[in-house]
């Protein structure tokens, strides 16, 4: 398509940077194929690690995208419209990043159909993973469908219909929140790993999601606002920031009592707790990050709360960046490896993501951000009304997307 | 981003086929291609789950997998798939007060069934507490990395862990794929077949019992058992779980022989039968000594015993 190829240096600087980095994710991805994912960091005493902390980041995104819809809804925001549109999109190339996380991180991937319903065996509903590529594939459909039809109608030229979009945004509202709590349940569910196997921890994935997804979204309402004839008022922005604050503060909260519990109560289940936060006999590789993911969420906490401070762009951008690097620590590494040191038989084994898990962590982030910016590439013109689609058998602006490479 | 600095304000016009192929287009770079070709190849990948197979499509697997490991290892194995023996459910005794943690029944075990050697899979681990210490339920005291001249260390007691075949094993409920499951005669049992290495067994599981491929396993020739039961200790893949099957394929055979463990424990600390049977000493065990089971509280309900001898 022409349209997405033509942009300015910008534009092309981005597009090669995305290809380098997916370029040599596949080539890290090649060689972990090859040699099997003796090549991560990961080991029995520690079996999911940087990729599947990465999967429920993301998983974290593609809920808040959309469940940003409900303040939209209710404080009937006037770009409402673009808000969803924005925030589907957002969504959906998170899944795709999710898919493509966990895919990374299985043994045999080609075996991927055993997953299937009707074609394989799926475990349902015994297996929670089961219920998760349940609810993640029905959300990338809903999204994509939504997506689909208004830019469709769009692009011919017709006022897409509230009445056919409707059930599917309120569908998608409540789908969002269940892909998260699936994610959550799917550690929760484990009474073998004491870290995760607390009732606080499906809430407390929720409350993080809230203050992330959205902190990602007023970043990008403010470059799509830039970039494009998309109106997004102040006001729709600052009213966000405030509820990411809320979201925040039950957050923080959730934290405390859970800190509280664990450390007041000192039973043997503490031992993940004080591993995260003090270290444990000697180790304490996460203790660093832990701590400034707490920082930076208390920090942007405050900034979110104060009207003056949020409604200033330059600490509001720094605060958005705060939450989303806070957030990540905290619901990535900082979830997922705790459930597995000390290990079930008390071994301590210190993890830390290969250069090869690096590699492809960066080329999936890659090809999500390339995704995204190609939708945006397309879809924004169309909102706008300056990409309009005429009569079928003119060809004249046909074109290849890859000259964009 | 789009660029700003447009010439005409005018819409552009694309024709509708553009967007739909585009579309289309985005969509299918998504799908995986597929290259190979091999006729094995596509029938290894579309081989069938072992509980949907019936008696001539598992005969064939069989033949195939025969083929498949002679071309491989330049040895005939001779693959079984005996099922289990009705009327009896198996249980493991471990005389905690007798071991003294010379780890003989690691090796025998990785020996029996075809364990990787580089990378190293242990099914057993035998964890050594200094006496006194937290044991039990909470291993973190405890080591498994002990390397003393001799054992056993004086002040010190060994525990060996291996798969405790739980009767409610979580292993199995987590497993998205039914990869896993447990046998008539109370074995948890994986397909390497059918499990796609997603490791949430490993996750669930209490006693890390279950162990992955982490890379290709590795034997040398002459240490290979090609004496195998198609769910114990066939070769593995590379991305598979494992994991302790009670030596499947010595046990479920007639006349039957003890797991490689128990055979080789030298001062006899392990013990094996059949629980249905009021008359086998595991059963004579349970009700004369003071036994016990780990991690009693999750409810997973082993069929391994630990107890006191003296």
């Amino acid at each position: 398509m022409k349209f997405i190829a033509k942009g300015n240096k910008w534009y092309y600087g981005w597009l090669a940077l995305l290809s380098v980095l997916i370029i040599s994710g596949i080539l890290s991805y090649m060689r972990q194929i090859d040699e099997g994912l003796i090549l991560t960091h990961m080991r029995d005493q520690v079996s999911w690690g940087f990729y599947i902390s990465n999967f429920t980041f993301l998983v974290g995104v593609a809920a808040a995208a959309v469940l940003l819809v409900i303040p939209a809804y209710l404080y009937n925001f006037k770009p409402i419209k673009e808000i969803v549109l924005l925030g589907e999109m957002l969504a959906i190339a998170a899944i795709i990043m999710c898919l493509l996380f966990v895919v990374s991180d299985m043994g045999r991937p080609e075996l991927g159909w055993h997953i299937l319903p009707i074609l394989g065996t799926m475990n349902f509903p015994s297996s929670l993973l089961a219920w998760d590529v349940i609810v993640l594939n029905g959300y990338l459909v809903i999204n994509c469908i939504a997506v689909f039809y208004v830019l469709y109608k769009l692009s011919l030229g017709k006022e897409y219909k509230m009445s056919v979009l409707w059930p599917i945004i309120i569908l998608s509202i409540p789908w969002a929140i269940s892909i998260h709590t699936v994610t959550a349940f799917l550690y929760n569910g484990l009474s073998s790993r004491p870290f995760w196997n607390a009732s606080i921890l499906a809430p407390r994935f929720i409350a993080s999601a809230l203050c992330s997804g959205p902190a990602l979204m007023l970043i990008l309402f403010q470059i799509v606002r830039k970039v494009s004839k998309m109106e997004i008022s102040n006001a729709a922005i600052f009213k966000i920031a405030e509820l990411i604050a809320y979201a925040m503060g039950i957050n923080l909260f959730l934290f405390g009592a859970e800190f509280f519990k664990e450390f007041y109560s000192g039973s043997v289940h503490l031992a993940p707790m004080e591993y995260l936060y003090f270290g444990l006999h000697g180790h304490n590789n996460l203790v660093p990050w832990m701590w400034t993911a707490f920082i930076f969420n208390l920090t942007a906490f405050f900034i979110f709360l104060r009207p003056k401070t949020r409604e200033n762009f330059l600490t509001l951008n720094i605060a958005c960046v705060l939450i989303i690097t806070g957030v990540y620590i905290e619901k990535g590494m900082g979830l997922i490896i705790p459930g597995f040191i000390p290990g079930v038989l008390g071994e301590i084994y210190e993890y830390g993501p290969s250069a090869i898990e690096k590699g492809v962590a960066l080329g999936i982030w890659a090809i999500g951000a390339l995704f995204f910016t190609l939708f945006l590439k397309f879809a924004l013109p169309i909102y706008t009304g300056k990409l309009r689609f005429n009569s079928p058998d003119s060809s004249s602006e046909r074109g290849e997307h890859k000259g964009a490479e | 981003m789009p660029n700003k600095s447009n010439k005409d304000n005018c819409a552009r016009t694309i024709n509708r086929r553009s967007f739909l192929k585009g579309t289309a287009l985005g969509l299918g770079s998504l799908a995986v291609p597929f290259g190979t070709s091999d006729a094995s190849t596509w029938e290894a990948f579309f081989q069938k789950h072992f509980k949907e197979m019936n008696e001539s499509e598992l005969q064939s697997v069989i033949t195939r997998l025969e083929e498949e490991y002679a071309r491989e290892y330049d040895m005939n194995f001779n693959i079984k798939a005996t099922g289990p023996i009705p009327g009896v459910k198996f249980g493991y005794g471990l005389d905690v007060s007798r071991c003294i943690g010379c780890r003989r029944c690691v090796y025998a075990c990785v020996q029996e069934n075809n364990q990787s050697r580089e990378p190293q899979i242990h099914w057993i681990s035998v964890l050594e507490f200094e006496k006194g210490e937290k044991w039990v339920n909470i291993f973190e005291e405890a080591t498994k990395y002990y390397n003393p001249h001799a054992v056993p260390e004086e002040g010190h007691f060994y525990m060996p862990i291996q798969c405790q075949q739980c009767e409610n094993p979580p292993c199995v409920k987590v497993c998205p794929t039914k990869a896993t499951w447990q046998e008539r005669d109370g074995i948890t049992v994986v397909d390497y077949n059918w499990c796609i290495g997603c490791r949430y067994c490993m996750a669930a599981c209490p006693y890390g019992a279950r162990h992955f491929n982490w890379a290709k396993p590795r034997i040398k020739k002459k240490e290979i058992n090609t004496e195998v039961h198609y769910l114990g200790n066939r070769p593995r893949y590379k991305g598979v779980v494992e994991k302790c099957t009670f030596c499947i394929q010595r046990t479920r055979e007639n006349p039957g022989r003890y797991p490689a463990c128990v055979e080789i424990c030298p001062v006899g600390a392990r013990k094996f039968g059949n629980l249905l049977d009021p008359e086998s000493e595991i059963r004579y065990c349970i009700e004369h000594k003071r036994v016990f089971r780990l991690k009693e509280d999750l409810n997973t309900s082993p069929k391994f015993y630990y107890f006191f001898a003296t």
